[in-house]
């Protein structure tokens, strides 16, 4: 699988990550190095007796009953804004 | 001073945990100026708790230093980024921290690291930079740098770090202390700020291996809010630490002792092997040959669970938040655009690639069978030999700053740790030398113990053993 269009600004975009022009050139640069380490992996021989559904490494789940959590005042206490007992955050609905 | 000769001497009355704390907070006043290994701590909490101490448990008075990306109440927990800092409060104790409580030890400063983990030399946080106390032109290592550059610094008798690539055991090598990684699961992960979830251990540094086993004890255990946590038994880590290794196999892999390993690493882990052989250990040649794919496996995986970790990380319910966002979507953007460094833009970019659609499974799921395969190489090892040695890095602290623009470079030192983690199994690196190296003459050397799945006891009588080797622990 070619690696040599990584769209970083679409990764980052994907990511929610804004990144500066300068950015953008440098980690182009160096994923694409990465990225050439990595193609490293395409020749590995996987043999057939390989599982890849481990249900080992499904979570397990608690019971669903409920139990002690953090207190709304200690959440609201980290809140970069908070008003009314609740997280205060730009309008989501854009106007009609 | 050791927590195993403290605790002695707490029992003995020679010494009280004020007095030890009252002395550590000089030794902090005089040489962490230039160490900068605490990015914060609160003398005043920890002098009432030490005045209260119930010396009967088994930690009672001892001060913990705890890497910054371990939720301690009340505390910051700044992981090294512009994200959080200056900004969260831990709302609640991790488990760990939780457990140091419960036996009696105080946990005491915020320890510098790289910027949510990502890092092999604390160059990365975003706070501060932390100075190898052997040579302060040298990295500490990373990405516990601060913990380890603390114990070997004389302001922090020992300390917690956590481990996902090495970053306990690398940083332990560099500063000539004892880092020891956890079984993946032996050690609960609850309020240990998620890096990559399949990878991530906490895990002691110390001064010595008595410490380590005893500072394992006290963390060590089932937690059913770790959904991996392990349900076996904690047995007495200490129980069997001094039966040396008489009997024992010691495997040799002939991929960990190639080109590129500076010669005085290469000298003193060679000197160490004759040392454990003269107490009585065979030494077996054994081969994981997947180990040339480990690097590549790693920075796989690890970002692609970095990239869905750190997206909590939005601006919203924690952490600072940009100041003028044009919509909520902006809040997120321009937040972690200021917010994250460089290393963890790259690597989040790096996960969101291999994970996405069309990559997924030429990336993903592909790293995950190798990682089996690498899984595979150490369980087929450890039916011949009771646990394997190799050197915890190619070379010894490297001078900071002079990393490479290619961060690949850095990324390659990470070839002798990264395999215990992609596999699960625990490792210890314990100081083995040191060396002259660029320029320095005695820097720390690190030998690196790898035993099976819940194989702590063998790994701390082991590390016992090479540990009377000689080491260079302290200044």
């Amino acid at each position: 699988m070619s690696h040599e269009h990584i769209d970083v600004r679409y990764v980052a975009k994907l990511a929610r990550l804004d990144l500066t022009e300068e950015e953008a050139t440098v980690f182009q640069k160096q994923l694409e190095s990465i990225m050439t380490h990595v193609e490293s992996l395409s020749g590995v021989e996987l043999p057939d007796d390989l599982l890849t559904d481990d249900n080992s490494l499904l979570g397990i789940m608690r019971d669903d009953l409920p139990g002690e959590s953090l207190s709304p005042e200690s959440v609201l206490n980290n809140a970069p804004d908070h008003a009314q007992s609740q997280i205060r955050v730009p309008k989501v609905v854009a106007d009609a | 001073m050791s927590l195993t000769s403290l605790r002695q001497q707490f029992l003995d009355g020679t010494t009280t945990p004020t007095k030890v704390l009252e002395e550590l907070s000089k030794t902090i006043a005089s040489n962490d100026p230039r160490t900068k290994a605490y990015i914060s701590y609160d003398l005043e909490n920890a002098l009432q708790l030490a005045a209260n101490a119930d010396l009967s448990k088994p930690l009672g008075g001892l001060p913990i230093a705890i890497k910054d990306n371990i939720n301690t109440f009340g505390q910051p927990c700044s992981c090294g980024s512009k994200f959080l800092v200056n900004s969260y409060i831990s709302p609640y104790d991790a488990t760990v921290i939780e457990k140091l409580k419960a036996a009696g030890a105080i946990p005491f400063g915020r320890m510098n690291m790289d910027e949510f983990a990502m890092g092999s030399a604390t160059e990365n946080s975003a706070i501060q930079l932390t100075r190898n106390p052997h040579d302060p032109e040298r990295i500490a290592g990373g990405s516990s740098g601060g913990s380890a550059a603390a114990v070997a610094d004389g302001t922090a008798i020992a300390a917690l770090g956590s481990d996902t690539g090495g970053s306990i055991r690398q940083p332990a090598s560099h500063c000539g202390v004892v880092g020891l990684k956890p079984t993946y699961g032996r050690v609960s992960r609850y309020g240990l700020v998620a890096f990559a979830s399949s990878l991530d251990q906490i895990g002691p540094l110390t001064r010595c291996v008595d410490d380590a086993a005893l500072l394992l004890q006290a963390i060590a255990g089932h937690d059913p809010r770790d959904s991996k946590s392990l349900e076996a038994p904690v047995p007495n880590y200490s129980a069997e630490i001094d039966n040396g290794v008489k009997g024992l196999k010691l495997g040799i892999p002939a991929e960990y002792f190639g080109d590129g390993i500076h010669p005085g690493v290469r000298d003193n882990v060679e000197k160490c092997i004759q040392h454990l052989e003269r107490q009585g250990a065979t030494i077996v040649p054994v081969s994981l040959p997947h180990t040339s794919h480990a690097v590549a496996t790693y920075y796989v995986i690890a970002p692609a669970e970095a990239s869905s970790n750190l997206s909590r990380f939005d601006g919203i319910r924690y952490g600072n938040r940009a100041p003028n966002p044009a919509d909520i979507i902006d809040v997120y953007h321009q937040s972690r655009e200021l917010g994250f460094g460089p290393e963890v833009k790259r690597r989040i970019i790096l996960g969101t690639y291999v994970l996405s659609s069309g990559y997924y499974d030429a990336y993903y799921t592909r790293a995950q069978k190798v990682r089996q395969l690498i899984t595979r190489d150490f369980k087929h090892s450890f039916q011949s030999v009771d646990a394997i040695i190799s050197p915890v890095a190619p070379t010894p602290a490297r001078k900071i700053g002079s990393c490479s623009d290619d961060p690949l470079q850095d990324y390659l030192s990470d070839i002798f740790t990264i395999a215990a983690n992609l596999s699960g199994i625990p490792a210890i690196s314990v100081p083995c030398g040191t060396t002259s190296f660029d320029g320095a003459d005695a820097l720390p050397v690190g030998i690196q113990i790898l035993a099976p799945h819940l194989g702590e006891q063998m790994l701390l009588r082991i590390a016992k053993s090479a540990e009377q080797a000689g080491s260079s622990f302290g200044i």
